[in-house]
């Protein structure tokens, strides 16, 4: 399904520095009976946003009004634990567009990039260099600039290039994605099924 | 080229590689359930697709089902929308469906193998991250999303880049009563919960070979949990014997001749993988997690680590999870109340674990103090329950058998812990609140889960 198309994006950050964030913390099982994609925002963190009475914990980031903006600044190895991609879902819902860290697991980097939401991985010094210019000064800014594939600390300047592959750079760009790529093979498909079955 | 065996079936099912992208990889094999497919099979209408290889595809309803009275309607509405549309998907597009109360129904993982869909040198994806499980009878198995489940939906196939090759070698024979629960936590405490992000592993040595198919299992099964992309086990006589006779599986013929093939699914002597490790089956003890994540894990007659002995970069998690469970530092976990034990989930469900945990219970009582859910992984594995007279021993012993499903593995039926509440649990995963909103989780083996339910308390089997 076309997404939107990924643009440069400058925006402030959220700051969630926690390590090893898994993807029952980004959104929990309970919430999984949904039988669509959307809505899942609602309950992104539920159970570090909101006390067991669904008061808000006042001072989690994502309820912080210091905070703001369409990129996540999170801890290293983040995304592990279950495949559910409705972790990718949930951070889409809610707003966000780039997830920064300095390790991302396996399946939650594939989900994300499927879902429009970019997994941008930094060095961890540019990290924590990143977190503590953001916790210090909430008006820090980065602009990431998908084309040239460099995140860049505003106003200081700070920069760092990431890694992503040419293919999905350009599903990002053009907002297109692996299904519709797939679909125009079903014929080469075929014919490898066919050649294998001979063998 | 010396391959892997990673490599032969890596080779064997790539349609095509894009340029500095990923490949196009054929999937022999997938298993849908109820959760993570709704979604997928929305997307493919929406683009006006049909499903490419139904007969490819087999589906269970297993993460959400109620363990008691599955013969009564389902009571949680969304739990019944998500069963149902599930069974609707699968009459839609001629997919096999073994749904709620089916002779065949029972965890995806379980169910897989058992049935004999899962064969050696097979590309297997499911939208579970435990389908690595399927690894353990030599074939290539891992978790997808949904986006993925779709995608191999609508083309039987999905885009992977390929990832690096590990081998972890066990050589010698383990203690008495260790299984492959505690090789596997073990393994997990040494690398980490990332330090296998990246790799696909390949479990090989004398204490390997030694394990039975289940304990392989049980082994791939939680390979995901120290971050790899899958776990995989080379084929050997006991996969062949295992494969005989198996509801869908070959027929015999094809199988022998299956066989010769199969036997080529090893690694080439002298094959180079980018990381390799060597544990001596001695040094593994009986396992026990204290934390928040599965690389928390500790022999069970020791004590928690100090915060000095704890990497600093990890001090700031270690703290977060010795609160979250209520635990002190260089603490031990022997004698500590538990209130719940469950013995389940694709990881520990099988007739082995089954087996394990009745012959201690035989001839003693649960402990009062303790609710203790006795999960099988599925209805064949709840029949061998019956049939062996496991059943009956359990009850006299005060335990009653439920019926399969995922169960309090991640609690989306009505199994929930309360909060702050301790289980000591055979499932895969201690996170926070997996086990229901603060839950308190004890990873470990059906022999330590045994000990509990008749002790209530944390102890040694012997
Ligand atoms: S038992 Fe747990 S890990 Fe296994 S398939 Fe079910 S939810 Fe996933």
């Amino acid at each position: 399904m076309t997404k939107e198309k990924f643009t440069t994006i400058i925006s402030g950050c959220v700051p969630l520095t926690t390590e090893n964030i898994d993807t029952d913390q980004i959104i929990p099982a309970r919430f999984l009976k949904a039988t669509s994609r959307e809505g899942f925002g609602d309950n992104l963190f539920r159970d570090w946003r909101y006390t067991s009475e669904n008061h808000p914990v006042r001072d989690f980031p994502l309820n912080d009004p210091r905070y703001s903006g369409i990129v996540l600044v999170a801890g290293r190895n983040f995304g592990c634990g279950s495949s559910r991609e409705h972790a990718a879902w949930a951070i889409y819902d809610y707003g966000f567009r780039v997830v920064v860290s300095s390790f991302f697991a396996d399946i939650f980097r594939n989900n994300a990039l499927n879902n429009g939401l970019l997994p941008l991985q930094v060095s961890q010094k540019f990290l924590d260099t990143l977190q503590k210019k953001v916790v210090a000064d909430n008006d820090t800014k980065v602009s990431v600039d998908l084309e040239k594939q460099t995140i860049t600390i505003l106003p200081d300047g700070e920069s760092e290039t990431f890694a992503i592959s040419r293919y999905k750079k350009e599903c990002l760009l053009q907002g297109y994605d692996d299904i519709d790529y797939l679909v125009n093979f079903r014929k080469e498909i075929g014919e490898a099924e066919l050649s294998w079955q001979q063998q | 080229m010396k391959k892997t065996l990673f490599d032969k079936i890596w080779d064997a099912h790539v349609v095509r590689q894009i340029d500095e992208g990923p490949s196009v990889l054929y999937i022999d094999r997938m298993y849908i359930h109820e959760v993570t497919s709704p979604q997928a099979f929305d997307g493919l209408t929406a683009r006006g697709l049909n499903v490419f290889r139904p007969a490819q595809i087999t589906a269970t309803a297993d993460h959400n089902v109620p363990t008691k009275n599955q013969h009564l309607p389902v009571r949680d509405d969304l739990s019944r929308s998500q069963l149902e549309k599930l069974a609707l998907n699968c009459r839609n597009h001629g997919i096999t469906h073994f749904g709620l109360g089916d002779d065949y129904n029972g965890i995806v993982h379980v169910i897989g193998p058992e049935l004999g869909y899962t064969r050696p040198g097979m590309t297997i994806v499911c939208g579970d991250s435990h389908t690595s499980t399927h690894g353990a009878l030599g074939s290539m198995a891992f978790g997808i999303g949904t986006s993925e489940v779709e995608m191999v939906l609508a083309s039987q196939c999905i885009l992977q880049t390929k990832p690096k090759s590990m081998r972890i070698t066990i050589e010698g024979e383990t203690a008495e009563g260790v299984t492959a629960k505690d090789i596997i936590l073990y393994i997990i405490s040494k690398l980490g919960t990332d330090g296998g992000t990246g790799y696909f592993v390949e479990f090989a040595g004398s204490a390997i070979r030694g394990l039975s198919i289940e304990g392989r299992m049980t082994l791939c099964n939680m390979s995901i949990e120290m971050g790899a992309r899958g776990g995989m086990i080379a084929p050997d006589q006991k996969t062949f014997d295992y494969l005989k006779g198996r509801k869908f599986g070959l027929a015999e013929v094809d199988l022998s001749q299956a066989t010769e093939k199969w036997k080529e699914l090893v690694t080439d002597e002298g094959a180079v993988f980018d990381k390799e490790y060597l544990f001596k089956a001695e040094d593994i003890p009986l396992m026990i997690t204290y934390g928040t994540n599965p690389g928390m894990g500790m022999p069970v007659n020791s004590s928690i680590p100090k915060t000095e002995s704890v990497d600093p970069s990890a001090a700031e998690s270690f703290a977060k999870a010795l609160k979250y469970m209520g635990f002190k530092e260089g603490e031990k976990l022997i004698g500590k109340k538990v209130d719940y034990v469950f013995l389940g989930s694709c990881t520990n469900g099988r007739i082995e674990d089954l087996r394990i945990f009745t012959s201690y219970v035989r001839g003693k009582k649960k402990s009062p103090d303790v609710e203790v859910w006795i999960v099988p992984g599925s209805k064949l594995v709840e029949q061998q329950a019956y049939d062996e007279g496991l059943v009956q021993i359990l009850n006299d012993a005060g335990f009653e058998l439920r019926q399969p499903g995922c169960s309090a593995c991640l609690a989306m039926n009505d199994d929930k812990i309360p909060e702050g509440k301790y289980c000591l649990s055979t499932s895969n995963r201690n996170f926070e609140g997996r086990q229901g909103p603060g839950s308190r989780t004890l990873l470990a083996g059906p022999l330590l889960a045994a000990a509990a339910a008749v002790t209530g308390v944390v102890s040694q089997p012997f």
